[in-house]
């Protein structure tokens, strides 16, 4: 059998270290409930694995938990955060939902693929990048925004977007937040509360 | 306006200290054990005398859905309480900042309404995305363990209590409560039919409450300070402050905590430094997420921010976030982007849902250029009419009613683009024939 990749005779297991990881996972479910653990062990596996959940990952993990194939599968292809095919090294995820969308997701939008060359769901040809489109990542008041792998970068403008990817092209990418210099979700000219404290 | 002293969240904007320490020196943590010792029904009655409505959109009486849970925990069936943190409507991004900025807060009132409801174990389901919140939280977890707050013997109780940090992977319909219960016991998160209500059969088959995470996290403020304290905050039935996030057209987007009831104008001119171009330029506002009827400036100048005074408007108040569209924004592709939203989110397990939401967006798509019949908004009503209270959860209600909003409110607007395409459609003709 192979997965959407083709990739059916890779095989997988977890590394003693990440090993160790997943049986704490498991250890914070009563006994017989083992299969809570499936969505923390998928994304355990899927880091392990450059991203991606293959056919072995999915086998692995059923394994471990003592879960029918068929009942890993089922979650792998419902929850959106676990890719079924391989992605870049860097994941951006633009937000198109109508809080960022008001706001310039298009411009966003379209700068990406200018500066990357691909388009909505494609993958540079250096592997470097992949490209989608999400809902809602739950940053409204930090509009437009993206995130890249676990990162949420916010308060973006096109300009801003191009020259992230250029530094993650040359690997190293900017710290996260709020890229305008403003305190999280406070107003950008400060906050109008919690100042008497 | 509220007064800093009567604010909850603290460190919302996350300037101070977010640990232990941090947290203890804003009023987290203090006389916990004397609160717990006035025994589980007091802390219930507190809950329920402060007027609490649960924060996560519903606004059903946080109390009382406490005292739907057994009195006594049955041989082999413990008690759980479970925290909804998987924040993914639209517009909303509160809970965000108190587990990064304000986790303690949290914490404590998983042990306080845990202990209310005679649980052991909490489990706070956070979505997937919020992998630095996540970070964050699991720290203050740690800490607090550390420190003995929770555990065994928490804060030197008897009543041993753990809290587990779970994280989902990227499905809005985790944030309805049975479908949490499903994705949290290992499974796709399809809501469950009801009854049986999780107080009765929750997770793992357990009595189970599910809370959103400000509801849990304002109930050790609440303790300490009184009951009549938050009660004497807002409007009747509509106690409180809340945390409210006011994105889209404004010169100031931002998260703020507010007292329930504050004039929407106010909040949106004192906070988030108005609407751009002024208040005349608005168009209309989404008061309390996606999931709720726009409303036109009109109502906008005089409503106030509560559950019943955006009810009696026909939309509500549900997470609180205020998504504000000025006069240049198109309000056709807003509601069309939250009708995507649905379709995309739909689990597939109600026809109504699964068909319907997919519907309903090719027309409204169509509706953005005009290329619709004026037959077809009453079409639009009646399906979307068909799809709210025929489903198993409310995401098929989510899906109607800003749909609704958009035609009881802005049809004209609708017919007006009709009507433009088919003359520009006609004039195209005539010059086609004519070329």
């Amino acid at each position: 059998m192979t997965d959407k990749a083709g990739n059916g005779a890779g095989t997988f297991a977890f590394t003693p270290e990440n090993r160790a990881k997943a049986d704490a996972v498991i250890a914070k479910y009563p006994a017989g409930c083992q299969a809570s653990a499936v969505l923390p062990l998928l994304d355990l596996a899927q880091r392990q694995n450059g991203g991606w959940i293959s056919q072995a990952v999915m086998e692995h993990v059923a394994g471990l938990l003592d879960m029918a194939s068929i009942r890993v599968y089922e979650v792998a292809t419902f929850y959106t955060m676990l890719n079924l095919e391989p992605v870049g090294r860097y994941h951006v995820q633009l937000c198109r939902t109508t809080p960022c969308w008001l706001r310039g997701s298009d411009a966003l939008r379209d700068a990406c693929r200018d500066e990357l060359g691909v388009g909505l769901g494609d993958t540079t040809e250096d592997g470097l990048f992949t490209l989608t489109e999400v809902e809602c990542l739950g940053a409204c008041v930090n509009a437009p925004m993206v995130q890249i792998n676990d990162d949420f970068y916010e308060d973006l403008d096109p300009a801003r977007m191009k020259e992230i990817l250029r530094a993650c092209k040359a690997g190293d990418p900017p710290s996260p937040g709020p890229q305008t210099g403003r305190q999280t979700s406070a107003p950008s000219s400060g906050p109008t509360t919690l100042t008497e404290l | 306006m509220l007064s800093d002293s009567d604010r909850i969240f603290t460190n919302l904007y996350g300037i101070q200290d977010q640990g232990l320490a941090g947290a203890r020196a804003r009023g987290d943590w203090d006389g916990t054990a004397a609160l717990i010792a006035k025994g589980h029904d007091w802390i219930i009655d507190q809950v329920k005398e402060s007027g609490l409505r649960g924060r996560g959109g519903a606004g059903f009486p946080t109390g009382l859905k406490w005292s739907f849970m057994p009195k006594e925990e049955a041989p082999g069936r413990p008690h759980y309480l479970v925290v909804n943190a998987d924040e993914s409507e639209p517009g909303t991004c509160k809970d965000r900042d108190m587990m990064r900025h304000d986790p303690h807060k949290l914490i404590e009132g998983c042990l306080l309404s845990g202990f209310a409801m005679r649980a052991h174990a909490a489990y706070i389901y956070i979505r997937g995305e919020f992998y630095d919140e996540a970070v964050a939280l699991q720290a203050a977890i740690d800490e607090a363990y550390d420190a003995g707050l929770i555990g065994r013997n928490p804060c030197s109780t008897d009543w041993h209590f753990d809290v587990y940090l779970h994280r989902g992977a990227g499905a809005y319909i985790c944030g309805e409560e049975t479908g949490l219960l499903e994705s949290l016991e290992g499974k796709p998160g399809r809501p469950r039919l009801k009854p049986p209500f999780p107080a009765a059969v929750g997770l793992y088959g357990c009595p189970s409450t599910v809370n959103n995470v400000e509801t849990i996290a304002v109930v050790p403020t609440i303790l300490r300070r009184g009951a009549e304290w938050f009660a004497g905050l807002g409007r009747p039935k509509n106690t409180g402050t809340k945390v409210f996030c006011i994105s889209g057209h404004v010169n100031q987007p931002c998260n703020v905590e507010e007292e329930m009831g504050i004039p929407m104008r106010e909040l949106i001119e004192k906070h988030a430094g108005g609407v751009r171009g002024g208040w005349d330029n608005l168009q209309a506002v989404i008061p309390g997420g996606a999931s709720v009827p726009l409303l036109p400036k009109s109502i906008c100048d005089e409503v106030l921010m509560d559950f019943d005074s955006l009810m009696a408007e026909k939309s509500g108040l549900g997470t609180a976030a205020v998504i504000v569209m000025d006069k240049s924004a198109d309000v056709v592709e807003a509601i069309a982007r939250l009708s995507h939203f649905y379709m995309h989110e739909s689990c597939g397990q109600c026809t109504p849902c699964r068909e319907g939401t997919g519907w309903v967006y090719r027309v409204m798509l169509r509706l953005i250029r005009g290329e619709a019949s004026v037959e077809e908004i009453d079409l639009l009503w009646d399906v979307v009419g068909q799809i709210e209270g025929h489903t198993i959860c409310a995401l098929g209600d989510a899906a109607a009613w800003p749909v609704q909003g958009l035609i009881r409110h802005f049809r004209p607007e609708l017919e007006r683009r009709i009507l433009a395409a088919k003359v520009g459609g006609d004039a195209a003709a005539t010059a086609a024939a004519a070329a």
